[in-house]
C-alpha cells in the first residue's frame, strides 16, 4: 500500500481519467438542460395544441438523441475506470463510494433509459399526455443522476459519515445521510446541473439565432429563444448562487485550494477579493514550488473576507498559513500533520502485525483505537498526509486554479447578460434588427462549455494531490497495471473520443442545416 | 435482525438477477451480430436494426447498474477484477461505447464514417460483448491469477491482465454458449417483433444453426463446471480449499437453485422448440424467461453454498467470497432499502415496453420520417 509509487503510471491514470471525464462532460450538460426546455416546449404543445410546437419541440429532440448517443458511451467508461485504474482507491472507499453509483443505476438510468425510448419512438403509439410525462421523466432521470454521481465526488472532496475499519483496510460508511447531505454534494449538485440548463440555454439561443440570421424559421426560433433565455437567465442566477455557496463551503473544507484559486499565499483579515488578474513567478519558493505574484489584479477590498465568514474581519487563511501552520490562528503545519499520519499508518501496520502474530488482544487495542472519535479527529484524518513526500506537496497549481476560477466566474456574469438581453430584445420585439446580437447569441454556443469545463478542472485538479481529501492521495490510489498498459489505452480512448466528437458535430450542423422534418 | 452473512446472500441474488437480465437483453447484441449476415437487404437491415436500437438503452443501462451495484455491494472484486484483469474489462467497454452511439448516427447525414462503419460497430459489439462478458464470468469457476496483500490490494500475476483468460477452454465455452444464446434470443425477438414474412422466415431458419452451436457450448461448460474440482472455502477460517464436484454438489445442495436452473433450460429449449417446430412466435418469452432462470441459478452456484465467486487460482486464500468481499453491514442494509424500489423499476420498465412494442415493426414504418435509425 505504502511503497512502489510508479509516477509515470499514476500520471497517466490521471490523465486517462482526465481525458474521460471532459469528453463525457462535452455532451452532459447539453443532455441536462436541453431535456428539460424540451420537456417546456412539449408542455407548451399539449396546452395548446399547436403543430408548431410539436414540430419545435420534435427539432430538439432530434439534436438531444444526437449528443446523448455520445453521453452514454463516454460515461460508462467514468464508472468501470474508478475500477479499472483507481482499484486501491475502489478498496478503500469502496464501501461508501460505490452505493452512489448503484443508487444512480437503479433510481435514474432506468428512468432515463426506459422513457428515452417512449419519447423517441412513441409519438405515434402512446397518448399525448403519457409522451409528455416520459419527456420529463428523461430529463428528471437525467438530473437525478447527476445528483448521484456528484454526491459521490462531493464526497471525495470531503469525506464524512464513515469510519475506518482496519481488519479490511478501507474506511465504511456509518450515515448515509451525512454522505447525501454532504455540504459540498449539495451545493455542487446545484452548481453542476444549472450549469448544464445554462449550456442547453445557450445551445438552444444560439441555434435559434443563426436560423434568425439565415431568415429561416422565424416561429421556431423565436419561441426557442424566448424559451431558452428565460429559463437560462434563471439558470445563470442559479449557477452564481450556488457557485458563491460552494466556494464559501471551500473555504472551510477544501481552505488549500481555495487559497489557490484567490492565488492568496499569505492570510489575512479584510482580505480582498482579485475580481481579475494576471500572475507571474515570484522567485520564492515554498520547498520546491514556486510562489506567483501579481504582475496586475483589481481587487474589491475586504471582500474575500465578508464571503468566507460574513465579515471584514474574517481572517483567510493563505497557502503560506496553510503549509506551514499558524499558532496565532490555529492552523496545523502540513509537517505536523504528516507526523500524525504516519502515526495512524503506523498503527494500522502494528494492527496487521498483531493479527499475523495471533496478538488478539493488541489487535483489538489497536482496532478500539480507530473507532475512537479524538483518535479519528486528531490522527486518522490525516491518513493521507503519511504518504506525501514533502509539505509543499499539497498546493495545487496556482496558476490554473486561478485562471480556471477566474474565467469561469467572468463568463458567468457574461451569461446573465446576454440572457437579459435576448429578453430584452424580445420584449421590445426589436431582436431581428439587432443582427449584431444574434451574432453574439450564436458565439457564445461555445462559452458555457468552456465555463463548465474550467469549473471541473478547478474542482479536480485544485484538489491534488488527493483523491479522496486528507485521506488519500492519487499516488497511492492507482491499480497496480503497467503505464504502458494505461499509455496503450488513454491513446486509444483518444483516438476513439476524438473521432465520435468530430461525427457527432459533423452530424448536429447537418441536423441544424437541415432544420426541422416534420 | 437483519444480520451481514443474511445481507451478502440478499446482494448476490441481486447481482446473479441483475447479471441474469443482462444476458436475456443481449438479444440486442444478438440481434446485432446478425445484420450482416440476416438480412437479404437493406430493409430488411434497417428492421433488424431498428429493432434491436429500441431496447439497447436496456442492456446498456443493466450492464452499467450491474457495474454499480457490485461495487457498492461487493467492492473487493471491483476493485480486484477491474484492476486486474484490465485488459478484459476495457475490451468489453470499448466494445459498449461503439455500441452507443452506432444507432443514432448510422444513418445520419454526415456522420463522417459512413453507415458501413457503425454497422461494423454494432456487429463487433455484437460478437464481441457477448462472448467477452461469457469468458469474464466463466472466470467465476476456473479462477484467475492474483494475489491479495493484508491491505486487500490486488496484484495480478500474469503480464496478460486478464487476457489469459482467453485461453482457457472453459472460458472460451461459455463465451460462446453466450454469444449463441444471444443471437438465438435475438432471432426469437424479431420473429416476435417484426411484421415481415420474409424476414420471419430467414430468421427462423437462422435459429437452427445458432441454437444448435449454443447448446453444444453450453452443454461441454455444464458438463465440465458438473464433473471438475471447485473452490470452497470454510466459514470459520475463511481458508479455501479445492472440492471435487464442487459446483455438483452446490446444485444437490440447494435443491431449489437445481429446479430454476433446470426449468429455466428447459424455458429456453420449449421457446426455441415452439418456434421451430410449431411455427409460434412468442418463444422469446419463454426463451427470456429461461435465460434468467437459468443464468440466476447459475450464478447463486457460483457464490452460494461457501463457495469462493471470484477464486484466484494462483493463491487460494487470495479468492474472494462473498463473506469476504462484501461491504459493510451499514452499506449492505442501506443499500437493502434502495433495492426496494426494484420491483417498481421493472413495473414502469414493463408498462413502457409494452406501450412501444404493442405495434409491430412494418416496412412502411420504416419508410416513415419519425425516429429511424
Amino acid at each position: 500500500m505504502f511503497e512502489n509509487i510508479d509516477l509515470a503510471l499514476v500520471n497517466w491514470s490521471r490523465a486517462q481519467f482526465a481525458l474521460t471525464a471532459i469528453y463525457h462532460w462535452l455532451f452532459v450538460p447539453l443532455t441536462l438542460g436541453l431535456s428539460f426546455i424540451i420537456a417546456i416546449m412539449e408542455t407548451i404543445y399539449v396546452r395548446n395544441g399547436k403543430e408548431e410546437w410539436k414540430r419545435m419541440t420534435r427539432f430538439w429532440m432530434t439534436l438531444f438523441g444526437i449528443n446523448f448517443a455520445i453521453g452514454v458511451a463516454t460515461g460508462i467508461i467514468l464508472e468501470f475506470e474508478f475500477g479499472t485504474n483507481w482499484s486501491n482507491y475502489s478498496w478503500f472507499v469502496g464501501d461508501i463510494f460505490g452505493a452512489p453509483l448503484a443508487i444512480e443505476g437503479i433510481l435514474a438510468f432506468f428512468l432515463e433509459s426506459t422513457f428515452v425510448a417512449v419519447m423517441f419512438f412513441g409519438w405515434n403509439k402512446v397518448s399525448k399526455r403519457f409522451h409528455l410525462a416520459s419527456t420529463w421523466l428523461v430529463a428528471v432521470g437525467a438530473n437525478l443522476s447527476a445528483l448521484w454521481i456528484l454526491v459521490a465526488n462531493g464526497w471525495m472532496q470531503n469525506p464524512t459519515g464513515m469510519v475506518f475499519n482496519p481488519d479490511t483496510a478501507r474506511n465504511e460508511m456509518v450515515s448515509f445521510w451525512e454522505v447525501l447531505f454532504n455540504e459540498v454534494a449539495v451545493s455542487k449538485f446545484l452548481h453542476t446541473i444549472s450549469s448544464g440548463f445554462l449550456v442547453g440555454s445557450m445551445f438552444v439561443m444560439g441555434i435559434s439565432a443563426w436560423y434568425l440570421l439565415r431568415k429561416r424559421e422565424y416561429f421556431l426560433a423565436k419561441r426557442s429563444i424566448l424559451v431558452s433565455a428565460l429559463f437560462g437567465l434563471l439558470s445563470s442566477f442559479l449557477v452564481a448562487y450556488t457557485g458563491d455557496t460552494s466556494a464559501r463551503t471551500l473555504a472551510k473544507v477544501q481552505p488549500v485550494k481555495f487559497a489557490a484559486f484567490e492565488a492568496l499565499y499569505e492570510g489575512k483579515q479584510k482580505a480582498g477579493l482579485v475580481a481579475a488578474g494576471i500572475l507571474k513567478d515570484s522567485g520564492k519558493k515554498i520547498g520546491e514550488k514556486v510562489v506567483s505574484d501579481f504582475a496586475f489584479r483589481i481587487e474589491i477590498p475586504g471582500f474575500l473576507s465578508v464571503m468566507t465568514g460574513g465579515d471584514r474581519d474574517t481572517f483567510v487563511p493563505g497557502i503560506y498559513d496553510l503549509v506551514n501552520g499558524n499558532g496565532t490562528q490555529g492552523l496545523m503545519s502540513v509537517a505536523e500533520k504528516m507526523e500524525r499520519g504516519k502515526k495512524a499508518r503506523d498503527l494500522l501496520i502494528d494492527f496487521k502485525e498483531s493479527k499475523k502474530n495471533n496478538d488478539t488482544q493488541k489487535a483489538e487495542s489497536i482496532a478500539a483505537m480507530f473507532r475512537d472519535k479524538k483518535f479519528n479527529d486528531d490522527y486518522f484524518r490525516y491518513f493521507g498526509y503519511a504518504s506525501l513526500e514533502k509539505p509543499e506537496d499539497v498546493i495545487p497549481g496556482v496558476k490554473v486554479s486561478f485562471y480556471t476560477f477566474h474565467i469561469m466566474v467572468m463568463l458567468g456574469f457574461y451569461f446573465i447578460l446576454v440572457f437579459a438581453l435576448a429578453l430584452f430584445f424580445l420584449y421590445k420585439g426589436t431582436l431581428l434588427k439587432n443582427k449584431w446580437f444574434l451574432w453574439v447569441a450564436l458565439c457564445s454556443i461555445l462559452l458555457p462549455y468552456v465555463a463548465g469545463e474550467l469549473g471541473w478542472v478547478l474542482a479536480e485538479m485544485g484538489r491534488q494531490p488527493w483523491i479522496i481529501q486528507d485521506l488519500m492521495p492519487v499516488t497511492t490510489a492507482v491499480s497496480q497495471i503497467s503505464a504502458g498498459s494505461v499509455i496503450t489505452t488513454f491513446v486509444l480512448f483518444a483516438v476513439l473520443f476524438t473521432v465520435l466528437l468530430i461525427a457527432e458535430v459533423s452530424i448536429m450542423i447537418r441536423q441544424i442545416k437541415l432544420g426541422p422534418k416534420h | 435482525m437483519i444480520s451481514h452473512i443474511f445481507l451478502q446472500h440478499y446482494w448476490w441474488m441481486i447481482i446473479a438477477l441483475l447479471a441474469s437480465l443482462l444476458v436475456f437483453l443481449m438479444f440486442v447484441q444478438g440481434g446485432q451480430s446478425l445484420i450482416f449476415s440476416l438480412p437479404e437487404n437493406n430493409l430488411q437491415k434497417t428492421m433488424i436494426v431498428n429493432a434491436m436500437g429500441r431496447k439497447w438503452e436496456f442492456t446498456f443501462t443493466t450492464l452499467v447498474t450491474f457495474g454499480g451495484a457490485f461495487f457498492a455491494s461487493f467492492p473487493l472484486f471491483y476493485s480486484a477484477s477491474f484492476g486486474g484483469a484490465y485488459w478484459v474489462w476495457i475490451a468489453i467497454l470499448f466494445s459498449f461505447i461503439i455500441q452507443a452511439i452506432s444507432y443514432e448516427y448510422r444513418s445520419k447525414p454526415a456522420n463522417l464514417l459512413g453507415q458501413k462503419t457503425f454497422d461494423v460497430f454494432l456487429f463487433l459489439n455484437g460478437s464481441l460483448g457477448p462472448f467477452l462478458i461469457g469468458v469474464a464470468v466463466a472466470t467465476f469457476f476456473t479462477g484467475s491469477q492474483f494475489s491479495l496483500n493484508e491491505m486487500n490490494q490486488v496484484k495480478w500475476e500474469t503480464p496478460w491482465h486478464g487476457l489469459e483468460a482467453l485461453i482457457n477452454g472453459r472460458n472460451l465455452a461459455l463465451g460462446l454458449a453466450i454469444l449463441f444464446l444471444a443471437r438465438t434470443n435475438g432471432l426469437l425477438y424479431l420473429i416476435n417483433t417484426i411484421d415481415d414474412p420474409a424476414l420471419v422466415d430467414r430468421s427462423v431458419n437462422k435459429l437452427i444453426m445458432n441454437a444448435i452451436a449454443f447448446l453444444v457450448f453450453f452443454l461441454f461448460f455444464v458438463i465440465t463446471l458438473l464433473v471438475s474440482e471447485g473452490f470452497a472455502y470454510d466459514k470459520a477460517t475463511g481458508a479455501v480449499t479445492m472440492e471435487k464436484f464442487k459446483y455438483l454438489h452446490n446444485l444437490l445442495q440447494m435443491p431449489l437453485v437445481l429446479v430454476i436452473f433446470l426449468a429455466g433450460v428447459a424455458a429456453v429449449l420449449y421457446g426455441i422448440g415452439i418456434t421451430l417446430f410449431r411455427g409460434k412466435r412468442i418463444g422469446i418469452w419463454f426463451s427470456g424467461s429461461g435465460t434468467v432462470l437459468a443464468v440466476f441459478a447459475i450464478m447463486l452456484v457460483a457464490g452460494f453454498n461457501r463457495t469462493a465467486f471470484y477464486p484466484s487460482a494462483y493463491d487460494l486464500n487470495s479468492s474472494l467470497t462473498i463473506d469476504k468481499a462484501s461491504s459493510s453491514l451499514f452499506t449492505l442494509k442501506t443499500m437493502m432499502f434502495i433495492s426496494f424500489i426494484v420491483p417498481f423499476v421493472i413495473v414502469y420498465m414493463w408498462y413502457a415496453w409494452k406501450a412501444i412494442n404493442n405495434k409491430k415493426i412494418t416496412a412502411e414504418e420504416m419508410k416513415t420520417d419519425g425516429h429511424i435509425y
